[in-house]
């Protein structure tokens, strides 16, 4: 049981590392959004649930933190998203289609 | 031994998170890797529980992330109308 949740863990961590590295190597805004928030939540989800597995009494307490993560991470992450799309910051340069500027309160 | 590699690898995630909090060329770059270094950041907090055995730390995990939703939140209104 304790091999299971160290490759659940591991496997969490990866993502983990991989939406920190997206944070830094993105050439913008929303991408960095998108990197920063799809990685991280699974990772946060498989590296909590890994310690749960892995520690059996502690197991709905990490249930409980992962569920709460899996629910305000999007949420947050979709709030800064629009709020700096309503304000006006730009694309990068290689983007190639921006439909936002149709709708009404966007610049 | 594996799980202090887990928690370098860990760190090495929320030190690229400072780094681009710190070069970041917006206000919403600087928001969005403090989003991510807090998420990191509970993960390690419910792994180093896990390593010293402590349980305590799993209830820190839990009020840190909720206070981080309410933080982002706030930003969020913020940068996009002002208070």
């Amino acid at each position: 049981m304790e091999l299971f949740g160290i490759i659940v863990t591991g496997i969490g961590v990866v993502f983990l590392f991989i939406g920190s590295l997206g944070i830094l190597r993105m050439p913008d805004v929303y991408n960095r959004v998108q990197a920063g928030t799809k990685c991280t939540t699974l990772g946060n989800f498989l590296t909590i649930i890994g310690v749960g597995i892995m520690q059996p009494e502690w197991f709905w307490k990490t249930v409980i933190i992962a569920v709460f993560v899996l629910i305000s991470n999007p949420v947050s992450s979709h709030a800064l998203g629009r709020a700096a799309r309503k304000k006006g910051i730009s694309l990068s340069d290689k983007s190639v289609v921006d439909k936002t500027k149709e709708f009404k309160g966007y610049k | 031994m594996i799980y202090l590699i887990f928690i370098a690898v860990i760190s090495i995630g929320i030190v690229l998170c400072i780094i681009r909090m710190i070069k970041g060329p917006t206000a919403a770059d600087r928001a969005i890797a403090m989003d991510t270094a807090t998420t990191v950041s509970v993960a390690l907090l419910v792994l180093l529980g896990f390593v010293f055995d402590r349980y305590i730390y799993i209830d820190v995990a839990l009020v840190y992330s909720i206070i981080s939703f309410v933080g982002l939140i706030a930003i969020a209104r913020y940068l996009e109308k002002g208070i």
